[in-house]
């Protein structure tokens, strides 16, 4: 692969059904890449937790995934209401998530964590009020 | 363990899947909560759940699971089964509780942890 491939995604976030679309389709593209099961397992989850999160926290956002020769990229973007305390936010079973949606298993306070521990490189940058833009990377080649 | 014993130790009813049935699978987990599932599971490639949303399903996909038991008489909306047809997963269910359905599967070995699905 000499060239980086890139895939944009609009997360629609009127839905809660329709949440992790986005990530369903980057398994496939990936899958068609050649790149490994484990490689492609991290990615994916990584991208369905921040793409959940998107959708119950901020109305939807957009993601772009870019797959270089040594890592992938997954850039996510939105204009929710923005982290108050990111290190607060990244402790597991911290979760400002309603009630409703515990009910749909999620909102267990595990999400952040878990785009940390599935990636390599994480990068949060959040104001609020405007929002939220995190950065993930899985590398490819150690 | 073949896929068709599960159903069988459990009394289950095939949603969709049937011709997948002769599959292997070494480990299992139950939960209702798919960020617990998200977090911990590793290689386990049956899922026992109570919860029933779209989203059960796109957390086994991205598991890797290949098989989704859904307990207390939980069936999944049509939506789900094309989700889980598209996925080649497959879909039981059992009228047992989550606890006893977990139980009578590791009492016949297959186990929580440890093992790889091949």
């Amino acid at each position: 692969m000499s060239e980086a491939l890139t895939f944009h995604f609009d997360v629609d976030g009127s839905d809660f059904t329709s949440a992790g679309q986005a990530s369903v389709q980057v398994k496939k593209n990936l899958r068609q890449l050649g790149l490994s099961p484990e490689i492609i397992r991290r990615v994916s989850i990584a991208m369905y937790e921040g793409e959940i999160n998107m959708v119950i926290h901020a109305g939807g956002g957009t993601a772009d995934v870019t797959v270089t020769e040594d890592r992938i990229i997954i850039k996510l973007h939105d204009n929710g209401p923005g982290i108050k305390d990111i290190s607060q936010a990244m402790q597991e079973g911290f979760s400002t998530a309603p009630d409703n949606i515990r009910s749909l298993g999620f909102g267990a306070g595990m999400g952040l964590p878990n785009m940390k521990r599935y990636s390599d490189y994480m990068d949060i940058k959040s104001e609020v009020g405007v929002g939220t833009d995190i950065t993930m990377e899985v590398n490819i080649i150690d | 363990m073949k896929i068709s014993m599960i159903k069988d130790l459990l009394g289950a009813d095939v949603i969709c899947g049937e011709d997948l049935l002769s599959r292997h699978v070494y480990s299992a987990c139950g939960s209702d909560m798919m960020s617990d599932v998200l977090a911990y599971v590793k290689d386990q490639a049956v899922l026992l759940t109570g919860l029933v949303n779209s989203q059960v399903i796109r957390t086994a996909e991205m598991m890797d699971m290949i098989c989704i038991v859904f307990v207390r008489s939980k069936m999944p909306t049509p939506e789900m089964i094309e989700l889980a047809k598209e996925s080649e997963i497959i879909l039981l269910a059992t009228d047992k509780r989550m606890y006893e359905a977990c139980g009578i599967l590791y009492s016949n070995g297959l186990v929580g942890n440890r093992a790889k699905n091949v």
